[in-house]
């Protein structure tokens, strides 16, 4: 590695021709990141014979100013304050020819409050750079000033608890299944039987839209009729995702306009609507007191390999920003990836007022969010009853506990099902905060409540042995005592 | 019916131990308990009322149960709460709410629908004893 390239200056530097990126100035190993700097943190897979500080300045300068060859209107600009500086290059550990790469950005490079701007540049062209054999972004840091131009979610976890009067444990979902075929009237049925039997919410499935066998208003109509009912039927607040992620935003406004009139609490959208559209509807919502549940669909198709694409810890900053109440954020022992101490430094991102630096849990920057509110976190698929006591242990308190097979695929039923994993989470927060250990005592503690819960008996007998251990793709680099970086 | 307003409500009633190891819990968290009963247990009803001010100054759980004993023998039918507020920066808000008192007869709630334009339907809750 040549950490002593020198940037070229002066007439030199502006002489028709191809430089080097680092010689172009996208490289300064003694940069210090003003507070101001928005930073990023790449790992790269330089091609073979590419040396890695070059590959990081082409990074920095793929992702602001530079273009393949000088160009003399550069010279028209401030234009060091548009470079941005690749400061730091690390070897991953344990990785051959992998490099954590610190790019540092002058925060006038983007615009104030659009997620489409930032990630423009940072995702932008950068991800298909031939000299990168691949190239992921692991994780950013926001500095007070761009952070503050975001107003972040619109209801936040606070505010959520206090309207649904629910406090002190994690909450309950889940999704309405077959995903696909029901009829609106069979649909409403389900959510009805979840939420009389103990749930908190139920929920459409992302590709829950407006297709021929259930149109929208037919579906809206349905839940928001089973919601009322379940909430006279138990005194207690009750909810359901009403799904208004459509073909254009004006569909989508005119579907959430439909769940307001109704008196439904929460809309829902999937994260394939775009930044843009979901900076939208976090305003709308905002403005109708809504909160705002987001399903990460189609986060895999970049976020699962380790080598290329872009963290979900990134995307749960970018939505924090962007505005969501609710995110899918993993479940860690569930059928879906997620390797439980990545999946809590997500849930960290989500929740905290200031993330620390947590190695381990893949977080490299402290993050102050500057008091904007809370996302709450959704752990959903393939999960059970069975698990409570692992789901207490990683998550705490502030977190959506979604188990929709493990409440409609109950051998006494539906209601049966939601009842089975009301008991076994009351019980278990009972007992966590009785001071007893959930990790060793846990199953001893279901088996208990089972005892006078039959549901859960039934639960316990029918899923008890299920678990999903699979190696997961996603892991820390760091091991649990490595120290945080300076 | 058995309103399941709370974090314990699909247990069997706590008994004053487990009553007793709970605030002990929250005032381990630094939380403040306040008494609150009703007899007007409606989903909407946010404000119950309160049998004084969130204990700030007490951190003793038997000092908390002594204040909730009273209040059971001023409302002896009616539902009592114990909530826990938290005063840190950023939460400011309830952090655990459960019942411990009922009444012998629960109400239930009556929906009335009102129908409007498009098939919309608006729904009123009303308590029934």
């Amino acid at each position: 590695m040549d950490t002593k390239v020198k940037e070229v200056k002066g007439k030199e530097r502006y002489k028709a021709g191809v430089l080097k990126y680092a010689q172009m100035g996208y490289w300064n190993g003694e940069y210090e990141p003003k507070p101001t700097d928005i930073i990023a943190l790449f790992r790269i897979t330089p091609q073979d014979g590419v040396d890695p500080i070059e590959a990081a300045a082409a990074v920095a300068g793929e992702s602001s100013t530079a273009t393949w060859t000088v160009v003399w209107t550069d010279r028209l600009t401030a234009c060091d304050s548009y470079r941005a500086k690749a400061y730091r290059v690390d070897p991953v550990p344990g990785q051959d020819n992998q490099y954590f790469v610190y790019v540092a950005y002058d925060y006038i490079l983007f615009e104030e409050g659009s997620i489409a701007n930032l990630t423009a540049s940072i995702i932008g062209n950068v991800f298909g750079f031939k000299p990168l054999k691949a190239i992921r972004l692991e994780d950013m840091y926001f500095p007070p000033a761009y952070v503050k131009t975001f107003k972040g979610p619109p209801t936040g976890i606070v505010v959520e608890r206090e309207r649904l009067d629910k406090f002190g444990r994690p909450l309950l979902g889940a999704t309405t299944k077959p995903k696909l075929g029901l009829s609106g009237k069979n649909y409403g049925r389900v959510v009805y039987e979840g939420l009389k039997g103990g749930l908190d919410f139920m929920k459409d499935d992302e590709n829950i839209n407006s297709q021929p066998f259930m149109h929208w208003r037919d579906r809206f109509l349905y839940c928001m009729e089973a919601v009322n009912r379940a909430i006279a039927e138990t005194g207690e607040m009750k909810g359901h995702y009403l799904n208004v992620t459509a073909g254009t935003m004006e569909e989508m406004y005119r579907r959430a306009e439909f769940a307001k009139e109704l008196g439904s609490t929460i809309i829902m959208i999937d994260l394939v609507i775009g930044y843009t559209a979901i900076q939208s509807i976090s305003a709308w919502a905002r403005q109708n007191d809504m909160i705002l549940h987001l399903h990460r669909a189609g986060h895999g198709t970049y976020t699962r390999q380790k080598n290329h694409g872009v963290s979900f810890r990134v995307i749960a900053k970018w939505m924090r920003l962007a505005g969501v109440d609710h995110i899918h954020a993993g479940t860690a022992v569930g059928k879906l990836e997620g390797d439980p101490a990545t999946v809590q430094g997500y849930y960290n991102v989500c929740r905290e007022a200031v993330t620390e630096v947590d190695l381990p849990r893949g977080i490299f920057f402290r993050q102050d969010w500057c008091d904007i509110r809370k996302v709450m976190p959704v752990a959903s698929g393939g999960i059970h009853a069975g698990q409570m006591h692992q789901l207490l242990d990683l998550f705490g308190d502030d977190v959506v506990l979604q188990f929709g097979g493990g409440t409609i695929g109950h051998p006494m039923g539906i209601q049966a099902g939601a009842t089975a994993n009301r008991v076994a989470l009351e019980a278990m927060v009972l007992a966590r905060n009785e001071g007893r250990n959930l990790i060793s005592e846990g199953p001893e503690i279901l088996r208990a409540a089972a005892k006078w819960c039959k549901p859960l008996e039934a639960a316990l007998d029918v899923w008890g042995n299920i678990s999903f251990n699979y190696a997961s793709t996603d892991t820390s680099d760091f091991v649990p005592t490595s120290v945080a970086a300076q | 019916m058995r309103i399941t307003q709370g974090c314990f409500s699909f247990l069997p009633d706590l008994d004053d131990d487990q009553i007793k190891r709970q605030i002990e819990y929250c005032l381990g968290n630094d939380w403040a308990i306040g008494v609150e009963y009703t007899d007007d247990p409606h989903p909407r009803n946010t404000y119950w009322e309160m049998w004084s001010q969130p204990m700030f100054d007490l951190r003793d759980a038997a000092g908390v149960m002594m204040e909730l004993n009273a209040c059971r023998k001023a409302f002896p039918d009616s539902y009592i709460k114990l909530n826990a507020f938290d005063s840190t920066r950023g939460f400011e808000t309830i952090r655990m709410s459960f019942m411990v008192q009922r009444p012998k007869v629960e109400p239930k709630f009556l929906m009335t629908r009102t129908e409007g334009n498009g098939r919309a339907v608006h729904v009123t809750l009303t308590e029934a004893r």
